[in-house]
């Protein structure tokens, strides 16, 4: 009988499996650039602007963040924001639920800590297709969150240097990624009317006013929408 | 703001940006979920993503931008032909960023 060499097929599935990392982290390099610049020019330091990274790891109420310091606003309102602002992960967190079954505790807790908007896309998706395993997982995280944290010392050692990140498009690469990881996850029809549902909702609740609670909002109703058609859906065929 | 104060803004940001990423997933998993509320958490990775992405096209220093001259949106047509087609994350990132890039370098 012939034997496979143990160690190149590992290896290239070793590579496989880290693959979904590269795209995040080179989201993550330039927005933690941008996000190092402006806690830099908010006037942290470059030591404080990485403790952020390191503790909070939350992109867009990092930014926020550094912004509501910049402006002297207490840190309880900064704090709530943040609350409100992540509050969608609890989504994220449920939706992946069901795939940690077997993992350890251990694994669990060190798993939703990375949990973030772009992560939860990658691992949804990878999930769905080749199951849930817990190393693999861990691995993309820890990248993620390196590149997001080299990101900012990056962008917070320049930081006084450069005043606006436009000119380099930096700003895009976020709304760039999230274009593709929506775009990944249409697999049937159903999910083109329930996203565009909750782009529409998300964006008319913002313009009344609800500009923290919009993101939740709409993913809940959205959701509740898509799982009352398929369940309709079911019931009548 | 003083480093101490920095200090416990940041574990306050720490504590509630890490509860909402753990306790669904840490309560719910040994569990066996009601048909529907497995079909409703099937729609979340959806349902979430369009909520996020369609503001961060639209939604400028604070308004609502959408004309011709919004530049992500432009750039939105061209990295969404990347993402279905290529079904490449990366491709579709310096897409959009490129282009985003390049009009805002021409139309200087």
């Amino acid at each position: 009988m012939e034997q496979d060499t143990p160690l190149a097929p590992s290896r290239t599935s070793w590579l496989r499996q880290l693959s979904p990392a590269i795209p995040v982290v080179m989201g993550y390099l330039p927005v933690g650039f941008a996000y190092g610049v402006l806690a830099a020019n908010a006037g942290l330091s470059v030591f404080m602007a990485v403790l952020m990274s390191l503790m909070v790891y939350a992109g867009s109420s990092q930014l926020m963040a550094v912004s509501m310091i910049g402006q002297g606003i207490h840190p309880l309102s900064i704090i709530l924001t943040t609350l409100v602002v992540n509050l969608r992960h609890m989504l994220m967190s449920a939706s992946l639920a069901p795939h940690l079954r077997k993992w350890r505790r251990l694994q669990v807790i060190a798993f939703c800590f990375e949990l973030t908007d772009e992560t939860f896309a990658v691992h949804s998706l990878r999930f769905e297709q080749e199951g849930a395993a817990a190393v693999p997982a861990l691995a993309v995280n820890a990248i993620s969150q390196v590149a997001w944290v080299t990101g900012s010392l990056a962008g917070a050692a320049t930081g006084s240097l450069i005043q606006d990140v436009r000119p380099f498009a930096l700003d895009y690469a976020l709304p760039a990624m999230f274009i593709a990881l929506l775009i990944f996850q249409l697999k049937k029809r159903l999910h083109i009317w329930i996203a565009v549902l909750s782009a529409g909702l998300s964006l008319g609740l913002w313009s009344l006013g609800l500009r923290q609670w919009n993101i939740i909002l709409a993913a809940v109703i959205g959701a509740l929408v898509g799982a009352g058609v398929e369940t309709w859906q079911k019931r009548s065929s | 703001m003083a480093e101490t104060i920095l200090l416990i803004t940041f574990a306050g940001m720490t504590l509630v940006t890490y509860l909402p990423r753990l306790l669904p997933a840490w309560l719910l998993r040994g569990r066996t979920l009601p048909p529907f509320l497995v079909a409703w958490l099937s729609y979340i990775p959806v349902a979430v993503l369009a909520a996020l992405l369609l503001p961060s096209l639209v939604v400028q220093e604070n308004t609502m931008n959408i004309s011709v001259q919004n530049l992500y949106l432009w750039a939105a047509l061209p990295a969404g032909w990347v993402a279905w087609k290529k079904k490449s994350l990366f491709g579709t990132v310096l897409t959009g960023m490129l282009i985003v890039a390049l009009a805002r370098w021409l139309l200087k």
